[in-house]
């Protein structure tokens, strides 16, 4: 496999040295400021834009869009305008805006506030997990003291809920309702809170966006690919089920995010709407959207499981969409209907000697002519779709064991982490 | 806008622009649009509409507008590409 990483002397360079997100103890506004100084505002709303998309900054809260054009959209609009910092945090596996939030987060806020000029925005806020770190909110607090935010910004905590940080369900949280998508268009950046055009950024794209106004797009790009610059917050799953959150320049190769000895039978790349490769092939891969969507699969979030040889992928995988159909905002009526079909053929699949039937019904569900796929307002049945099509296609020959009645997994216990009680209730949206 | 100010040939190219989109939300799998325009839409197996994501093309105009407003959960719209 070749790839695009740059080559050895670039990465010698003060620029490229990592990590430039997460500091190795949590700041607070005085190191902060000892270490990056104010808030470096360019003084006029549009600014900043040309410098970020130099940078070639994409989103990292998981789909990856261009930062530019999003702060674009929004800072030619008139009127009232809103930008959001993003750290919900909704996919369960994903750990790394919640380390973000803690260790560095004046970055973040830095972030917000030159978002805000950049667009023009006189209303910002922060919508953080739930239970949100004591670090932010010591932060907020502090900057509020010091005078430092010409943006006040509020503060809104997530429901625990696996779409509560798509942007339209975040928008509709703001706006006091539940956190539930909508249909688009309009997007959020022409029509978003209270009808105001919205900037919803990820809290790592805001940190990004803080080192860029003061390092420039040069630096930026730095490490990285060409195509796709800079450097990327990953969660990464151990074989041995330690979790780490690591900070990775995009392009590195995955088996370089390895670090423990058991064995691993597969990754997962993108987290629960993202896309299972089979070892040893995937970690010959390299950590970017160019390399593995030739594999049917994109960074995503940043979530990285390598899942142990001794457990079976199949009961993973049925464990994982059973929570994916529980959290269906259940709106749509192709991923109302098809998730928990998909979920319980899975459940079947996963057990000894799955009828035939089941196997042409999920074929039906996410094959190439999937009946779910691209059909809800949002991306959840598309992600679930993903999800399943390849566990089944890198977990065939355990299928074949099951339906021989054997199973080749020799631990049985749970390996994905997922919330403790699948909620049930319709009112925990909020 | 009013017709009769417009040439048919203009008329005619803005159809052919224009796709049927169901907002799946709305979209409470009723299943009349199916039935009036089934050279476009069917329904999969819980009802709900799968729609032909191409131009509707100009001899079918009035049978996806008649479509449209038959919707009773006003799910379906044209939308202009």
């Amino acid at each position: 496999m070749t790839t695009t990483v740059n080559e050895p002397a670039a990465r010698q360079t003060a620029a490229a040295a990592l990590p430039r997100l997460l500091p190795a103890a949590p700041e607070d506004l005085r190191a902060h400021l000892a270490r990056y100084g104010p808030t470096p505002y360019r003084g006029q709303t549009g600014l900043l834009i040309g410098d970020l998309e130099a940078s070639g900054l994409t989103g990292r809260g998981g789909a990856g869009f261009p930062v530019y054009r999003k702060l674009a959209i929004v800072a030619q609009a008139r009127g009232r305008k809103v930008v959001v910092a993003n750290g919900a945090e909704s996919e369960p596996a994903s750990r790394k805006d919640e380390v973000l939030l803690r260790a560095a987060p004046n970055l973040v806020l830095d972030g917000l506030q030159l978002a805000a000029e950049a667009t023009g925005a006189t209303e910002a806020h922060l919508y953080t997990h739930h239970g949100a770190t004591p670090e932010i909110l010591r932060a907020l607090a502090e900057r509020a003291a010091a005078g430092l935010d010409p943006v006040t910004v509020t503060i809104t905590q997530a429901p625990p809920r696996f779409l509560a940080g798509q942007e339209s369900a975040l928008v509709n949280r703001l706006g006091g309702g539940p956190a539930r998508p909508t249909f688009q268009p309009p997007r959020v950046t022409e029509h978003g809170l209270h009808g105001a055009p919205t900037l919803v950024q990820n809290v790592e794209t805001l940190a990004h966006i803080a080192l860029i106004a003061r390092y420039g797009p040069r630096w930026f790009r730095a490490v990285g690919t060409s195509a796709e610059p800079g450097s990327m917050l990953t969660t990464v799953y151990q074989p041995d089920g330690k979790c780490r959150v690591i900070e990775t320049e995009i392009g590195a190769p995955l088996n370089t995010l390895l670090t423990s000895a058991p064995q691993a039978q597969a990754w997962l790349v993108g987290g629960y709407h993202g896309t299972w490769l089979p070892l040893p092939q995937a970690a010959a891969l390299t950590l970017d959207n160019g390399t593995l969507r030739k594999y049917g699969a994109a960074v995503g979030a940043g979530v990285l499981a390598a899942l142990p040889s001794d457990r079976c992928g199949l009961a993973e995988a049925a464990r994982v969409v059973r929570y994916l159909a529980a959290e269906s905002a259940g709106q749509c009526g192709p991923c109302l209907n098809g998730l928990p079909r998909i979920a319980a053929a899975l459940a079947e699949l996963a057990g000894p000697r799955p009828r035939r039937q089941v196997r042409a019904d999920v074929e039906r569900w996410v094959g190439p002519q999937s009946l779910v796929e691209g059909r809800g307002a949002c991306h959840h049945p598309d992600g679930t779709v993903r999800f399943v099509r390849s566990a089944l296609t890198v977990f065939a020959p355990e299928l074949s064991r099951h339906e021989k009645g054997q199973c080749s997994a020799t631990n049985h216990r749970p390996f994905l982490p997922l919330p403790d009680g699948i909620p049930t209730s319709e009112d925990d949206w909020t | 806008m009013t017709d009769t100010k417009e040439t048919k040939e203009t008329k005619a190219a803005k159809e052919t622009k224009e796709t049927l989109v169901v907002n799946p939300i709305d979209c409470t799998g009723h299943g009349v649009c199916a039935e009036l325009l089934p050279e476009l839409i069917s329904a999969d197996e819980w009802g709900y509409p799968i729609v032909d994501p191409r131009p509707v093309p100009p001899q079918l105009d009035r049978e996806a507008r008649r479509a449209v407003a038959a919707c009773p959960a006003l799910a379906l719209k044209l939308m202009r590409r």
